[in-house]
């Protein structure tokens, strides 16, 4: 007989509630939180509005203190790290330096801290990443004396990033935590 | 799926054990009745040989012969060569069988009534002959399908089963008809009464929207599962088939969710304190693994629906995710960084008798243990590129077994052979499911209608 084989073989409390800022129109159309509700591309607000740092042709000086665009342009809204790191480096505690005193300033304002990866690791692992980065960010804000209850930490891991290339140029710009002020309805 | 099926007995056991097995399969089952046929040749006390060897690394296709059923009317008939076009299909995607074009036959159908002419099938070298017969038994949204799996060479029956379904569960028949056959050539379990649950995505890359879709495994009967108004991630199917766990990185709280499928309504799976991710069942279906980072530390929990207990099982200041159960339930395979870059490691499921088993360059991630027991399906990233690599539980054997830009996310099938993984392809902002064999062979892209990731592959349905 033929055989084939034998083998068988964060807690986001949307502070925003209870934040005392006053309503103030000029800072209602900066980047918020909220943007993952309504899914539609272009409407949303955009999380990677305000990439760079004050210039001198910009607008600094325009900007109304205590609001969005005030700290965005002027103390700097985001640090950036390492591949797989959460370590601050110098650039990076100078910008948390600028925006504790900031905070201390405008003791009213709450804020979300926003942790982001490069696309070079796992989606999950990227989520877990992100988290460590938006809490070392919010642990050296602390350390600096602003009171840890006005700050919140949320993970994007690889999701959102802002440059959608694939070189390190982008990667750089992605791997990122940024101080989103909380908006008040 | 519909409970009023009639329930029919097994009316004869030619090999007692796995005629028993299936049975059992698939008289618990819902949706469709089942039966061993009696034999239509003489009963032989020998066992049919034919049989694939896949002990091997490479395999040789299976030639196999797999006619249309025979029908009374058009109707029947037309039904007959569909349900012979899905069978064909799923073995051909399995790698294993090579299904010789029904232009070579010279049997046809309406004659394979009877036992077939085998002297007719051994000079196309058929090792294999599926034949059947779909009629309607009374109503007409009623069908009975009988098919029966023969070896050519020495003209014995290997099995014959007998379905009673509606009309509209034809192509689920066909797959359970392509799981009796590839049960019994390879002696590996069955995969192809299976669906596949996945991240649809469209947009631009920095603002992608995500939607949860399901589909059969060979892309039939897709559908979206949420509206994209949140960001889903990393579904899961539960053993009953019943469930979705999934991932919603919605602010202000990201949150995992567990749909029911009947009802389409999702629920919070529970409060926990910090952010809680990678939603996983246990093989019993009721305890699941999930990730809660808190503090710039993650750790895998075990959490109980039905208590709400949560059980810290990881207690590092590294990350500890993507936790996976083997298939007995009693060890988990998950990714740490505790060692400095992200490693796999095996725990009890108590959290007790941690061990490293990934010790090459790069980093590792999203480990899959098959159904099998036997492999750990995983990501590895090194050199540059994204790999889908599998290795024995304690480490041994690893072998990386694709290479691109980004390929990631195993899921297994439970053949324990087949691993469905999302490969993007940034030079055209492309990204898709694919499907390879263990082995490293065979490597297809899955047809999904929009852009894919995420994937994850069910146990055989209930």
């Amino acid at each position: 007989m033929p055989r084939l084989s034998a083998a068988l073989p964060a807690l986001l409390l949307l502070l925003a509630a209870c934040a005392s800022t006053p309503e103030d129109e000029i800072g209602g159309g900066a980047a918020g939180t909220g943007e993952f509700g309504n899914g539609a591309p272009g409407s949303a607000t955009e999380l990677g509005s305000a990439e760079e740092p004050a210039t001198e042709n910009d607008v600094f000086g325009s900007a109304v203190p205590g609001t969005p665009e005030d700290f965005e342009i002027n103390v700097g809204d985001r640090v950036f790290f390492a591949f797989d790191s959460s370590t601050l480096d110098d650039d990076a505690r100078a910008t948390l330096d600028r925006q504790a005193a900031w905070l201390q300033q405008f003791r009213e304002i709450t804020v979300t801290i926003e942790g982001h990866t490069d696309e070079r690791g796992t989606r999950e692992y990227n989520l877990a990443l992100g988290e460590r980065r938006a809490a070392a960010a919010r642990n050296y804000l602390v350390a600096l004396g602003v009171d840890p209850s006005r700050m919140l930490t949320i993970s994007y891991g690889e999701e959102r990033p802002v440059d959608p290339g694939n070189d390190e140029t982008a990667y750089r710009q992605n791997r990122r935590a940024v101080t989103v002020i909380n908006l008040v309805n | 799926m519909r409970r009023d099926e009639r329930m029919v007995r097994v009316t004869t056991r030619r090999e007692p054990a796995t005629v028993r097995d299936w049975s059992r399969r698939q008289i618990l089952a819902g949706g469709v009745a089942a039966c061993a046929l009696p034999a239509l040749a003489a009963p032989s006390t020998a066992l049919a040989q034919v049989r694939l060897d896949i002990t091997r690394g490479v395999v040789e296709p299976m030639p196999i012969a797999v006619s249309p059923l025979a029908g009374d009317d058009p109707s029947l008939r037309d039904t007959g060569l569909a349900l012979a076009e899905v069978v064909t299909a799923n073995l051909e995607r399995s790698g294993l069988f090579r299904v010789i074009d029904r232009m070579a036959y010279i049997q046809d159908p309406e004659s394979l009534r009877e036992t077939p002419r085998f002297a007719e099938w051994r000079p196309i070298n058929a090792q294999a002959l599926v034949t059947g017969v779909v009629s309607r038994p009374g109503a007409a949204d009623r069908l009975t399908i009988e098919f029966r799996l023969w070896d050519v060479f020495s003209g014995l029956e290997m099995r014959g089963m007998r379905y009673e379904l509606a009309a509209s569960n034809w192509r689920r028949t066909a797959h359970q008809i392509s799981d009796v056959i590839y049960e019994r050539l390879t002696g590996e379990p069955g995969y192809f009464d299976t669906k596949i649950v996945y991240v649809s995505q469209t947009g631009p890359k920095t603002q992608r929207v995500k939607r949860l879709a399901i589909m059969d495994q060979d892309g039939h009967d897709h559908r979206f599962l949420t509206d994209g108004g949140d960001l889903v991630l990393t579904p899961q199917i539960a053993p009953d088939g019943r469930r979705i766990a999934y991932f919603v990185l919605r602010t202000p709280k990201p949150r995992i969710m567990l749909m029911d499928l009947a009802s389409g309504r999702s629920n919070e799976l529970g409060q926990f304190s910090g952010m809680s991710f990678t939603p996983r069942f246990a093989p019993d279906g009721n305890q699941m693994l999930l990730t809660i980072a808190e503090g710039g530390k993650s750790d895998i929990f075990a959490f109980d629906p039905a208590t709400r207990r949560t059980t810290q099982l990881t207690r590092t200041a590294a990350i500890d995710t993507s936790p996976s159960f083997s298939p007995d339930g009693r060890r988990i395979v998950f990714n740490s960084d505790r060692g400095g870059s992200p490693h796999l490691y095996t725990m009890d499921r108590d959290g007790s008798n941690v061990q490293r088993i990934s010790f090459e360059r790069g980093q590792y991630g999203s480990p899959a243990w098959s159904p099998r027991g036997d492999m750990i399906a995983f990501t590895r990233i090194t050199g540059g590129f994204f790999h889908i690599g599998v290795m024995e539980p304690d480490g041994a054997n690893e072998r990386l077994i694709t290479r691109s830009a980004f390929d990631e996310s195993p899921s297994w099938a439970p053949s324990g052979r087949h691993i469905v993984f999302t490969r993007e392809d940034p030079q055209r902002d492309r990204t898709r499911l694919f499907t390879i064999d263990s082995s490293g062979h065979n490597l297809r892209e899955v047809a999904t209608p929009l852009d894919a990731s995420d994937p994850d592959w069910s146990g055989l349905l209930p």
